[in-house]
């Protein structure tokens, strides 16, 4: 069988197909005259460019067949210039598939390796410049430009202090106090236990002095959310039970994953939900973890009701609220 | 006559018999099932009650028990008032067409006065929240822009998007976008929190408040797209679909 094998040939570069415009010169001209257009069109939209950017008042709104009332300068300019660019590489690309010569050529690659003669005079100049310079003996020179050069080195990794400070216990504590009252989130308004129906939640903050100004990074803790549902729907144990009033829950607003603001809270379900990694708590077992990237459940504020009858925390939060860090199960 | 059969073979003559047989049935059932309006009568409580209860004993107590205490698919209408009642089957959505995971908005199956009936007949049963005015929903003068955008964003927009146009809750359940519904139904729904909606009450989102939201909500569908296509509001998501599809797909269809 062996002896029947044939020696395929090889079949060389197929045979160069012509194009229309190679062939026929009206076709050619016919090719011409389309990348005229296209560019004729890019400048088009170049003229449209500079009228809307130059003309069009930022106030006028032009009713579009799909797009609705959009303002016209807006999107005059950004057509414009689309047009503009696009059409000049559709022409380009035009012209080259039908008007470029497309034959095939070899070109021969030349021998990479340079020349002897240039080879020893490279070597011989470098042994020059090297002499002169003389860096051996100047022991001055070379001492002071190491330093220099050093430090230039050195000044890059002292920006590196700029990833700290370290925030030593501040993410451990919160606003949040034995007595806090609970303010609504906006408007600063104390809460009493009957404002809250069943099914109710309420944006809640940290009760701050008259004319007080609460920092972003505090807002960013001591947000919580309270939630009213009916007593016998909690599955608690006395001791999270205890922490609730008469139906009331209150959980930090901080997801235990990466900190997003969970306040989606579906009433049917009695889920929060974290609009981020769609983390799922459940509220009437104290915000246990039910699907998503959670590992914690949310930390829950322990309230009651005060002398005036305004619901205020019983104590701090009992963990650090938000994500996890390093030191955080070291306390 | 010698006309039409001269040309019964031609080409077009199939596709113009089909457009001519299309409009004709379109226009027979279109005038076929026109119904009449129905008259307007004077709004007296005592019938309206009786109204109401007839209508929620044909098309409602099947799923929420004759005495409006629920099933095993319905809850109890007892309390829930009669701006629940008006909210839910003004826009729509009860009677449920479809028991998924979500009920959803549709045309209204009952027209203005039986809704109004049946929100008197629920109430009369347990007091709940009432049908807002329309003296108490005059959101122009009573409400403020600027505060209503904060109100919005702190307790609204996580479920109904930063725009309103709504957003994705768990397992198929969505909160619906705000754009295009009347002010009333929108303070309805704070008030009674349909659904997977909380209640916002009273007391935590003063009524002030809550104009000053409806104001906000309307100032976002009534502003017109100020970048150009707004494609949608959402943001990256769809400006992104339109670049990787129509933009590379245009730029790919040239250069190949």
């Amino acid at each position: 069988m062996s002896s029947e094998l044939e020696i395929i040939k090889d079949p060389g570069v197929p045979a160069h197909i012509h194009r229309q415009a190679d062939l026929d010169p009206k076709a050619e001209q016919k090719a011409e005259r389309q990348v005229a257009i296209l560019f004729a069109l890019s400048s088009l939209g170049t003229l449209l460019f500079i009228y809307s950017y130059t003309f069009l008042s930022e106030d006028l709104f032009i009713f579009f067949p799909i797009l609705g009332t959009t303002n016209a300068k807006q999107l005059f300019l950004g057509l414009g210039l689309a047009f503009a660019l696009f059409f000049i590489g559709a022409g380009a690309i035009h012209w080259a598939k039908t008007l470029m010569p497309d034959e095939e050529v070899i070109a021969m690659r030349h021998e990479m390796r340079s020349e002897d003669e240039d080879r020893r005079e490279l070597i011989k100049t470098a042994k020059q410049g090297a002499a002169a310079a003389a860096l051996g003996r100047r022991s001055l020179i070379k001492r002071s430009l190491g330093l220099s050069l050093g430090l230039v080195g050195l000044s890059p990794l002292l920006l590196l202090r700029d990833l700290g400070p370290l925030p030593g216990k501040k993410l451990e504590t919160t606003s949040w106090k034995t007595g806090t009252r609970l303010v609504t989130d906006p408007g600063d308004r104390p809460i009493k236990p009957s404002d809250l129906e069943v099914g109710a939640v309420a944006q809640v903050l940290p009760a701050i002095k008259e004319g007080g100004h609460r920092a972003l990074s505090d807002i960013g803790k001591d947000a919580v959310l309270l939630i009213r549902l009916r007593q016998e729907e909690f599955q608690l144990d006395p001791e999270r039970l205890a922490m609730t009033y008469q139906g009331i829950i209150a959980f930090s607003k901080i997801c235990s994953h990466m900190g997003c603001a969970v306040a989606l809270y579906e009433q049917t379900t009695k889920h929060l939900l974290c609009p981020c990694h769609q983390s799922t708590f459940d509220v009437t077992r104290a915000a246990k973890v039910i699907f998503g990237p959670s590992a914690r459940p949310l930390p829950q504020l322990a309230i009651t009701v005060d002398d005036e009858g305004y619901l205020v925390a019983q104590s701090p939060f009992n963990e650090p609220v938000g994500p996890s860090y390093w030191e955080r199960n070291s306390q | 006559m010698k006309y039409l059969s001269r040309y019964r073979r031609h080409r077009a003559a199939a596709p113009i018999l089909l457009l001519f047989a299309l409009f004709a049935i379109g226009t027979t059932f279109s005038v076929a099932s026109a119904t009449t309006t129905p008259e307007q009568s004077e709004f007296s409580r005592s019938t309206a009650i009786e109204e109401g209860r007839e209508i929620f004993l044909k098309g409602c107590s099947s799923c929420h028990g004759l005495n409006l205490e629920g099933s095993a698919i319905a809850p109890s209408l007892l309390g829930v008032g009669a701006a629940s009642v008006d909210f839910q089957v003004g826009t729509g959505r009860m009677p449920v067409a479809d028991l998924s995971v979500q009920i959803m908005r549709k045309p209204p199956v009952y027209d203005e006065k039986e809704v109004a009936a049946l929100a008197v007949y629920v109430a009369s049963l347990a007091p709940g929240p009432e049908i807002p005015t329309d003296a108490s929903l005059n959101y122009e003068r009573d409400g403020s822009t600027a505060e209503g955008g904060e109100l919005f964003r702190t307790n609204c927009a996580m479920c109904h998007n930063f725009a309103a146009q709504g957003g994705a809750l768990t397992q198929g359940k969505y909160a619906p976008t705000l754009m295009g519904v009347e002010a009333k139904y929108i303070a309805e729904a704070m008030t009674t929190g349909p659904q997977s909606m909380p209640v916002f009450s009273d007391k935590t989102l003063t009524p002030e408040e809550k104009l000053s939201i409806i104001k906000w909500v309307k100032a976002v569908e009534a502003e017109p797209a100020l970048g150009g296509a707004s494609l949608g509001r959402v943001g990256p998501v769809t400006e992104g679909l339109l670049v990787w599809t129509l933009g590379i797909g245009l730029l790919i269809g040239v250069a190949v």
